[in-house]
């Protein structure tokens, strides 16, 4: 692997930049590994990286129908943030964070991550109230959380509207969140996957599961059959449809979660700004543009396009928070396919075909979690057993009615 | 946006109605185990395809119906009264 450093870069330019070379091999699939990655986003890529480097398993292959980060990895708002109601939720995304920290000299490749904060509007009184008893759990699980009044809420952001239809009364930020670029994210974790060992396969579409009693023996794929001891099915979207290929029954719903960004400005927006109650949230990337996200569309959907009803009413939630912005033209908008579950937190473990392990039901937050999902789910293929971190995420809570509702907790917005 | 055929009603714009997730699943009785009783609350089939859902009018006559929509295409195939048997249509 060709380091990136100052002196590399010099170098490289004395030479007409005529040295560099790709920074992923293109390997052709073999016949057998000891482990599978169906699905290379982020979360699987990271997961294969893990492996090779913290479990020494590098005989490895990631599978991808498309290219690599084309799905979610590439179509989100590029938010991480660890301020979740539930221990068990916030221990999780505060290690992903932590990693997150220290990812861009670990991968050497910039990530770009930005920790200018996050802010959670707060439009009511009551909604006042939650956010205190939110802020508070936040310290409890030790992450980083405090309460603004709207006039530190206006000197953070100042182009915001205090006095919109639903007026703005306060709130509470994590000033370690923030954003980073998620395509840095996908190709770093490609990058040094590949270069301890791992082939990452593109289009290569996974097409079923060689599964003999109750035990995982491999993969069908376009390009042949792969056999492997062990499988992660890192799907998203799709996991309702490739687990049905193992026999498995999930509780997904897929929908269409959209984004959009305006045309790119000087910066006027230095922190992520977050409102449950007319559901938006946007900040601006180093490009100038502003970012924009809101609700899923409300039906399910595999088309990986948002309706214009949808768009209407995560703009006009943005114009009564940020009227200067209606003079802004809209660029690019585009939709991923959201896997999202009843209770709104992930999926995470084994599965009851013994070799076949899952992360999915990431809904419309798992770029935050692309770290630890990959380290937590290396450490449970390379042992079988679940990561402590994720124990309680595992498909069987549905069953045992341990449902983890972030949803109604932390506002996850689903 | 989809523009929907209310049975009632006729053809209305999406934001007239509200999404009531799939129809045509069977509450088990009580003495199912709780495996089953999950699988009846939680368990989707989300399907890539042809989609059997439940629709409200809630901003128009305010009743319910089913549709049978494809999720690839938002192509939207037939609407019918909740208390028809689900059609045979390919999936």
């Amino acid at each position: 692997m060709q380091r990136y450093s100052f002196p590399n870069l010099l170098w490289q330019a004395l030479r007409g930049n005529k040295g560099w070379r790709p920074v992923w091999r293109e390997p052709r699939l073999k016949k057998s590994y000891d482990v599978v990655v169906i699905g290379a986003g982020g979360h699987g890529l990271a997961a294969a990286y893990y492996l090779a480097r913290k479990h020494g398993i590098r005989n490895v292959a990631v599978l991808e129908r498309g290219w690599i980060g084309g799905g979610n990895s590439g179509r989100n708002t590029q938010v991480t943030r660890s301020n979740y109601f539930h221990p068990v939720s916030s221990s999780f995304y505060d290690h992903s964070l932590r990693l997150y920290e220290g990812l861009g000299s670990e991968l050497n490749f910039n990530i770009m991550l930005s920790q200018r904060g996050l802010i959670q509007l707060a439009h009511s009184e009551h909604e006042l109230e939650i956010i205190r008893r939110w802020c508070n759990a936040n310290r409890m699980n030790k992450v980083d959380s405090e309460i603004l009044s709207p006039a530190e809420i206006k000197r953070l952001a100042p182009p915001i509207n205090l006095c919109a239809r639903f007026p703005i009364i306060g709130g509470f930020i994590q000033r370690r969140a923030g954003i980073s670029r998620h395509d840095a994210v996908v190709w770093g974790y490609a990058r040094a996957a590949s270069a301890l060992g791992v082939d990452i396969v593109q289009n290569c579409e996974a097409t079923g599961f060689e599964i003999a009693g109750d035990r995982v023996r491999g993969v069908h794929t376009i390009n042949g059959s792969v056999s492997a001891p062990r499988v992660l099915m890192c799907v998203a979207g799709y996991s309702s449809h490739m687990g049905s290929l193992a026999g498995l029954r999930l509780p997904i719903t897929t929908m269409a979660l959209q984004a959009m960004v305006t045309e790119p400005v000087k910066p006027v927006l230095n922190v992520v700004i977050n409102s449950a109650t007319v559901h938006a949230y946007l900040s601006q990337s180093d490009r100038g543009e502003i970012v924009i996200g809101g609700g899923a569309d409300i039906y399910n959907s595999y088309a990986q396009r948002g309706g214009l009803s949808q768009q209407r009413a995560v703009i006009s939630a943005v114009l009564e928070l940020f009227p200067s912005f209606s003079r802004l033209r809209l660029m690019r908008q585009w939709a991923g396919r959201v896997d999202i579950t009843p209770d709104t937190s992930p999926l995470m473990g084994l599965t009851p075909v013994a070799g076949l392990y899952i992360n999915c039901g990431w809904g419309t937050g798992g770029y935050k979690a692309i770290p630890a999902g990959g380290d937590t789910m290396a450490y449970t293929v390379a042992n079988d057993r679940a990561h402590s971190l994720i124990e309680s995420f595992s498909l069987a809570r549905f069953a045992r009615g341990a449902l983890i509702d972030e949803g109604a907790a932390a506002g996850v917005a689903h | 946006m989809l523009r929907i055929a209310c049975p009632y009603c006729g053809l209305r714009d999406e934001v007239e109605f509200r999404f009531g997730g799939p129809a045509h699943v069977a509450r088990p009785g009580f003495e199912v185990d709780d495996a089953t009783w999950a699988d009846y609350l939680f368990v989707r089939e989300n399907p890539a395809g042809l989609n059997f859902e439940r629709w409200c009018h809630a901003y128009g006559c305010g009743s319910w119906f089913n549709l049978v929509r494809n999720t690839l295409t938002h192509e939207i195939l037939l609407a019918y009264r909740m208390d028809s048997p689900k059609p045979a249509l390919r999936t």
